[in-house]
Formats: structure tokens, sequence, C-alpha cells
């Protein structure tokens, strides 16, 4: 998994634009979306080394169960 | 129609009256897999005798999908093109989500093989046709039907088993004992071996009817057709394929709570078959309800005691896995134990058996593993993201390669394995060996007829051989070359490259030279048999 920040100046705006394919959907169609993104962009890296590192990062990073910034 | 289920008569059997003397090989089971190594160690002039509990080939509905490289290992045990000739050879798929069709695909491989990818073919017809096959050596196969072994125990330098017939009980000694009876192995129980794995609590139905009338479009063109969440059976899978004589099969999932009592009668079946065929006529052949699993043993070779088969593993039928996974334990074991008890090899070779296809059965457990999980989602999420993969498959081509309704058996790679010779080749080493269409001097008409059965050394593309004493080899050269075998379309070259193969007598490559040297394939030889273990 990369440590270096890939989006760079584009953060704000590619978050602005996730936000926004998100925007007005119930959250089970925001699950669903969720899911069809994770599979695209599973196929955009390609490489099933760098997933597997990724899926285990994301899960090693544990669930908060104080989440008091909502 | 030959009958379905020919009775095997009993005869009692000499034990009965007086000792017979040890029997080199004792075979438990009459399976596909039993039979197969009975004829492969036949062909290797290895006497056995064949115990079996039941007199008639399996009842039912089993295995049906036999696969490309079976067929190659059927067609040297002499009964490939009776399974061809007689099977179902599928050309298209179709996937369905819900009323949607989501892909469509042909099933034909390339050309340039002897055979197809798969075919259809009821395990009954496989066991009627190796038994036929089986008789054609009455002096080395000794077939004994309604003989049950129900105790055996290793002696040292040898293997006693204890078996009960009609006649009452009697005792036979062999050198080895070869567990082939099947998933539900007595052997492997009485032994106390852990036989560790998934099981899966999702319930199937599968039926056999008989439907004289084809569902499919060009009713010659025989189809597969596989739902996700059919309309006609909620929220569940479905598989619809043709076998021969008119037989469909038809696999409904039915999910973790069916009652196996209640949905394997015709009340239930027959309309849920209705819903798939609508008004075409069909009778219902089978019907039976299963739950699967996936487990093997830690070690398939027990001292005296080998299990092959079923026994040493199973599979969830996704992927059509057991069977064809049974029959390359086969290819593997038959000249191993053949050369050991011709004394022209020691009995470590008979570990690279173990290492060997216990290597093909976790492969093989892998994906039919993978497989059933994507049948059956454990989860919310799972459901969802498979229910996303199907969707972005009507318009994405890696999300139809994500869809999982069981990925067909494929021949199982052995490089890296000990009895290889590592190298760089067209073919790798441990690779099966790729067929191709030649013309031979002893009229043989495909790669695979040529070389299958014996260590061959292969020269393809003018590489000159060496004389290796007691190792035969073929040259294959270019049409009108007057070599022993010509590659008629040139598709060995192509295939193969240039250089030198070292060919196993199951067709696998175990070692390549660009300019084979006497003493390199001298050395690639005894690895193979094991001299380096
Ligand atoms: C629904 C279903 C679908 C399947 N589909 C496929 C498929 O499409 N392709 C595929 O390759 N595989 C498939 N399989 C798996 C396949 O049927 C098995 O892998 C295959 O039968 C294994 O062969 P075997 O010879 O090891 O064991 P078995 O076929 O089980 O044979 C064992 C034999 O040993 C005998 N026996 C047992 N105990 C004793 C004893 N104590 N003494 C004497 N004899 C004994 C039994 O009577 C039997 O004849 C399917 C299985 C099922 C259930």
């Amino acid at each position: 998994m990369t440590e270096e920040d890939r989006l760079g100046p584009a953060g704000d705006a590619v978050y602005e634009a996730l936000m926004k394919a998100h925007q007005g959907l119930s959250a089970e169609h925001s699950h669903a979306l969720n899911a069809r993104l994770v599979l695209l962009l599973s196929n955009e890296v390609g490489d099933a080394t760098r997933l597997r590192e990724l899926f285990a990062a994301a899960r090693d990073m544990g669930f908060a169960t104080d989440r008091r910034e909502i | 129609m030959t009958d379905r289920y020919p009775p095997y008569p009993y005869t009692p059997p000499p034990g009965l009256g007086a000792p017979e003397p040890r029997h080199p090989v004792v075979i438990v089971g009459a399976g596909p897999v039993g039979l197969s190594i009975a004829i492969d160690l036949a062909q290797q002039g290895i006497r056995c005798v064949v115990l079996d509990d039941g007199d008639t080939v399996s009842v039912g509905s089993r295995a049906i999908c036999w696969a490309k490289r079976t067929l190659e290992i059927f067609d040297r045990l002499g009964v490939g093109e009776t399974m061809l000739a007689k099977g179902v050879t599928w050309q298209v798929g179709r996937l369905f989500h819900g009323e949607k069709q989501v892909w469509e695909f042909d099933l034909l491989p390339e050309t340039g093989h002897k055979y197809p990818a798969f075919i259809n073919l009821q395990q009954y017809h496989v066991e009627r046709m190796l038994l036929e096959r089986a008789h054609a050596f009455p002096d080395l196969i000794d077939l004994r039907f309604r003989n049950r072994v129900t105790d055996h125990a290793e002696r040292g330098d040898h293997v006693e088993l204890i078996i009960e017939t009609p006649d009452g009980d009697y005792t036979l000694e062999a050198d080895w004992y070869l567990a082939c009876d099947g998933a539900r192995s007595a052997t492997r129980s009485r032994m106390a071996l852990p036989f560790e794995g998934q099981s899966f609590e999702e319930r199937f139905l599968i039926v056999d009817v008989e439907m004289p009338q084809s569902p499919f479009a060009v009713a010659d063109r025989p189809e597969r057709w596989f739902w996700f969440a059919p309309p006609f059976h909620e929220g569940q899978s479905a598989l619809l394929h043709k076998q021969p004589d008119d037989i469909y099969r038809i696999d409904l999932q039915l999910g973790p709570d069916a009652d196996p009592e209640v949905e394997a009668t015709e009340e239930r079946v027959l309309p849920r078959i209705r819903a798939i065929v609508g008004d075409t006529p069909f009778r219902l052949d089978w019907m039976s309800v299963y739950r699967f699993r996936c487990a093997m043993l830690d070690n398939f070779v027990h001292g005296r005691v080998i299990f092959v088969g079923d026994s040493a593993h199973v599979v969830s039928p996704f992927g059509a896995r057991g069977g064809n996974g049974g029959i390359q334990d086969v290819d593997n074991l038959g000249w191993k134990l053949a050369l050991v008890l011709k004394g022209e090899a020691s009995s470590a070779l008979l570990d690279s058996y173990d290492d060997e296809r216990r290597h093909g059965a976790r492969e093989n457990i892998l994906h039919s593993g993978r497989a059933t999980n994507f049948m059956t989602p454990k989860s919310e999420m799972e459901a969802l993201l498979r229910h996303e993969v199907l969707r972005l498959a009507e318009t994405q081509p890696f999300a139809r390669r994500l869809i999982n309704s069981g990925r067909l058996s494929q021949p199982c790679s052995l490089d890296g394995r000990p009895l290889q010779t590592r190298g760089e080749a067209p073919i790798a080493p441990g690779s099966a060996m790729p067929d191709a269409p030649v013309v031979g001097k002893n009229g043989c008409r495909w790669l695979i007829e040529a070389l299958q059965g014996r260590f061959v050394l292969l020269g393809v593309g003018g590489a000159v051989l060496p004389e290796v004493p007691g190792l035969e080899s073929v040259i294959v050269g270019p049409r009108g070359s007057g070599a022993e075998v010509e590659d008629t379309e040139g598709l060995v070259e192509q295939r193969y490259g240039r250089g030198a193969y070292l060919l196993r007598p199951d067709g696998h490559v175990c070692a390549f030279f660009d300019t084979p040297q006497v003493e390199e394939v001298k050395e690639a030889l005894a690895r193979a048999k094991g001299g380096f273990l």
C-alpha cells in the first residue's frame, strides 16, 4: 500500500465528487454504490498483491466504537 | 439401450475354501477410481483383486462432467473414445441473473485436441465402460462383487483384510491395499484418520429428468444454463445441463433450512421442474438432496495403505473436481506403484504420490470452496457484493470473470515438486502435456496417443536426441519429413517450441533440455523415478 499522497491538490475535489456520488441516496443504495465502487476500483488497481494489502490494511485499522466527531 | 445398472454376478471367492496366495495389490472399491487404477496397473502387467460391496454400477445421478485431462487419461486406459462417443459435448453456456441473460459464452476450446474441454456422461455409464474394459484383462483383474471389507490390519510386509461375502467371511493378504472406498471410506474411519475441512450448510436438490424434446434453441446444440436468483426459484441458484439419452440434470439450491425428506418428493419437485421447462413433457428420472463439504486427509499414504479418490479428498461438486481429481490420482499413482512392484523404484517414490496429489487436492478444494462460497453468500455484504458483480457483468468483462458457478477442473501443475527437474520451457516442467494432431508411423493420430503410458524423451523442432539406455525417444518432425511422428498441422512445434522434453508415463513434463546431453537426461530420469528423494 502506498504511503504517498497520490491525490495531492486534487484531494478536495475528489472527496467532493465522492460525496456527490452518494448525494440523495438511501443508506441501502449508498451501500450498493460503495460495493460497486470497490469492485470497479479493484479492477482499476488490477494488482492482486496490492489489493490484498489494501483489504488487510483497511481491516487492520480496526473499528472505532467511539465516533464522537459524528 | 444398454442396461443402465447391469448386474455383476457374485461368485464365491477361492479364499472361502483355502487361504489364497498373497496378492500384490488389493483394491477396495469398484467406483470410477478403483476401476481405473485396476486397468492402469493391468496395462503395466500388474495383477490385482478388486473388492466391492455392491453388485452393479453407481446408482442414481452423481458425477456427470468429465474434463479434458480426465478424458486424456481415460484415452490411455483404453476407454476415452467410447466415452467421447456416448457423452454430450457442451457448446454454449448461458448465465442468467433473474430474468436477464448476463452472458453467453462458447465452450469449445481451441482446436487441435483429441478431446473437448469436457463432456457430460452419467457416472453409471462411465463405470460400466470401465468395467467392460476391466473385463479385457481376465488374468490380471480379479473383480469380486458383494465382497465387503470389514476389517484390515497392517502386518509389516503386508496388509491383512477380512472380507464378508454372502457365503461368509474370508481373509486376504496384500502387499498394497488401495483404499478406493469413497467419501465415507470405512478404511479411513477404522484407522481413525482426521478428515478435516469446510462443510456447507446449504442444501441442493439434484434432479434428472428425461425430456425427449430439447429446451435449447438448436436441438442438437447442447447448452448449459446457470441462473443466479432465477425467476422460478426464489432467491437461489439453478443449473440445467444435458446428459446422454435425453436426460437433463437440474440442480436447485434450496437454502440451509430445507428438509430433504420433504423436498425430494414429487409434489415439491414437479412444479419446480415445470417452472423451468414449461410445457415440455418430461419424466422424473432421479432426485436427491445433498449437502456438500470439502475435506482431505493429512496424508494419502499410510505405510502399505494408500488412499485414492474420494476416500482421500472430497469437494463440493461445483467445478466437477471430485471424480476428475480422483482420476488424476490414478494417473499419478499407477506408474509409480508399478515401478515399485517391479523393483525398479524404491517405495519412497510413493511419497511423491502423496505430495503431488495432496497439492492437487488442495487446489481442487480451493476452487470448489470459492465457487460454493460465491453461490452461498454468508452475510448481507457478501450478498450485496455478489449482486453488484452480477449487475456489472452485464457491461464489464472483468466482472464476468468474477462470477463463479464452478471453475472446471484443470490439469494440476506439478511445477517445483521434487520429481521434476527445474527449467524454463514453453511447456514448463510439471505441466500436463498439451495435445496436438499428428500422424505416427504406428497409426496414431494424436500426440497423447503417441507419448502417454511410459517415460519418453520427445524431440521437437529438429532437436537431436542422445541414446539413453532404457529410455524410448520419439522425434516429431514436420509433415513430409518421414519422422516417426509427423506434425501435420505444425501445432506440436507451435505448442512445444524447439527442444527435448522428458515426459512421465502420466504425460507430465518432468524436464526440458535445449540440447540434451546423455548425463543430464539420465539424471532427470533418475530424479523422476524418485532416485533423489
Ligand atoms: C451430486 C454429485 C455430483 C457430482 N458431480 C461430479 C461431476 O460432475 N464430476 C466429477 O468429476 N465428480 C462429480 N461428483 C463426485 C464423484 O461422484 C466422486 O468424486 C466419485 O464417485 C469418486 O469416485 P471413487 O471411486 O473415489 O468413490 P465412489 O464412487 O464412492 O466408489 C467407492 C466404491 O467403494 C465401494 N465400497 C465402499 N466401502 C466398501 C467396503 N467396505 N468394501 C467394499 N467396497 C466398498 C462402494 O460401494 C463404491 O462402489 C459428484 C458427486 C455428487 C454427489
